[in-house]
């Protein structure tokens, strides 16, 4: 069965969701990004659920309009955008390629896992995504968004971002 | 239905006081000591005032009136704000605003872990984010007691002066009322306790690693929880409020 010009499956619903990107960092899909959860269809209808990173994170009325519009773009109107609290988002769902597009795009990873340490005050060790160097300090735990810190580079001299292990 | 009142009560005591948090850390921007401080301290506004929303959308559900979160927030008068008097004091100077941020914070993240076992889901989930968040607020706030207190002489007089005027408003967030009570029954919120407990021993150990002096407990400030505030409460809602009063509905 089809609506206007593509499928309706989970499939690809899914592929087109991949057009949608974090409107702070384009380069990286809500999906990548760990904060689309589940596609559900269902009698002709899609069902999107999404999570917040953090809470008052002005991007996810954003992110959830641009589902809307892009799903309305390929002729599929019968949507709903669901947000979800539980389970609580945590960077260990933005995905090894999300990870690199990130790097690539000059903003640092989070750590592999969402360890205590980082969150209770140890303070990771952060590789310059410029230079690669393990010489950086952190000038403020509050960054240009909420999810991320602001480093600097002692090597390279560069300011750059880290997204924060959370 | 016997809880629904007290869990309305609690809701808007929870969303209030990240509400009038948020206002005052808001009321920085654009004033930061430094570029960098100006960005955390709106980032931090962002953390609480998202709470708030939360906390303030689930309150709107529970009253069954239709009010959104917006409607609490821009619409009520002062006298039905519920917030803690501690969030609603002047921003003084930073070492004031840190303080004042630091008491909060220490209090602040044990009581949402516990809330993380709320017998209420939607509390539990709530809480389950906003621990995250709070870790890294009380990190930072820790951070700048500590720099203040172990700093210059000026900075250590400023930020003990701050904790002087600051602390008669922390007895207030461990009083528990009948609203409490019932809840605690519940499962739904936390004795107050093992909460208190954590607090002291944060804030022990922040002082003393700040060389400062932990002020005795005398006579503590209460009354916000009955929505009996202080004289800067008013001045705050009327520039919050501004817009909606004057424009209602207006939409961004």
């Amino acid at each position: 069965m089809t609506t206007g010009t593509t499928a309706l499956t989970e499939e690809s619903i899914y592929a087109l969701l991949e057009n949608v990107k974090d409107p702070e960092v384009p380069v990286i899909s809500v999906r990548e990004l760990g904060v689309l959860r589940d596609v559900k269809v269902e009698d002709g209808k899609v069902l999107v659920t999404i999570t917040p990173t953090y809470t008052g994170c002005p991007a996810m009325d954003v992110m959830r309009e641009d589902i809307l519009a892009e799903l309305h773009k390929a002729g599929i109107t019968n949507v709903e955008v669901k947000q979800v609290l539980a389970q609580a988002w945590t960077t260990d769902w933005i995905t090894e390629e999300g990870k690199a597009k990130l790097l690539a795009y000059g903003i640092a990873p989070p750590e592999k896992t969402a360890d205590i340490r980082a969150l209770k005050g140890g303070t990771p060790v952060v590789e310059c995504p410029q230079c690669g160097s393990k010489d950086t300090v952190m000038v403020s735990l509050f960054g240009s968004t909420a999810c991320k810190a602001l480093w600097k580079c002692n090597a390279c001299l560069e300011p750059f971002d880290q997204f924060k292990c959370l | 239905m016997p809880e629904q009142q007290p869990l309305l009560t609690y809701l808007l005591r929870r969303g209030d006081d990240n509400l009038i948090l948020g206002q005052r850390l808001g009321e920085w921007c654009g004033h930061g000591p430094q570029l960098e401080e100006d960005i955390a301290l709106a980032n931090r506004a962002l953390d609480v005032i998202g709470q708030a929303r939360n906390y303030l959308q689930y309150a709107g559900e529970v009253e069954g009136k239709q009010r959104t979160e917006d409607d609490l927030a821009f619409l009520r008068p002062e006298r039905e704000f519920v917030n803690c008097k501690l969030v609603e004091q002047h921003n003084g100077d930073y070492a004031h605003t840190m303080v004042r941020s630091f008491l909060y914070d220490a209090w602040h993240l044990p009581l949402q872990k516990a809330l993380t076992k709320s017998s209420d889901e939607q509390i539990a989930a709530i809480a389950g984010k906003a621990v995250k968040e709070i870790s890294y607020h009380l990190r930072a706030s820790s951070d700048w007691v500590i720099r203040f207190g172990d700093g210059t002489e000026e900075s250590h007089e400023r930020v003990q002066h701050a904790l002087n005027s600051l602390w008669t408003y922390t007895g207030e967030l461990f009083v528990q009322d009948e609203v409490d009570h019932v809840l605690v029954k519940a499962g739904v919120v936390p004795e107050m306790a093992p909460i208190k407990a954590e607090f002291d021993r944060t804030v022990n150990e922040v002082l003393t690693e700040a060389t400062l002096q932990r002020p005795a407990d005398a006579y503590m400030a209460t009354g916000g929880r009955q929505g009996v505030h202080g004289e800067h409460m008013g001045v705050l809602l009327a520039e919050m409020q501004y817009l909606q009063r004057a424009y209602p509905g207006a939409e961004w």
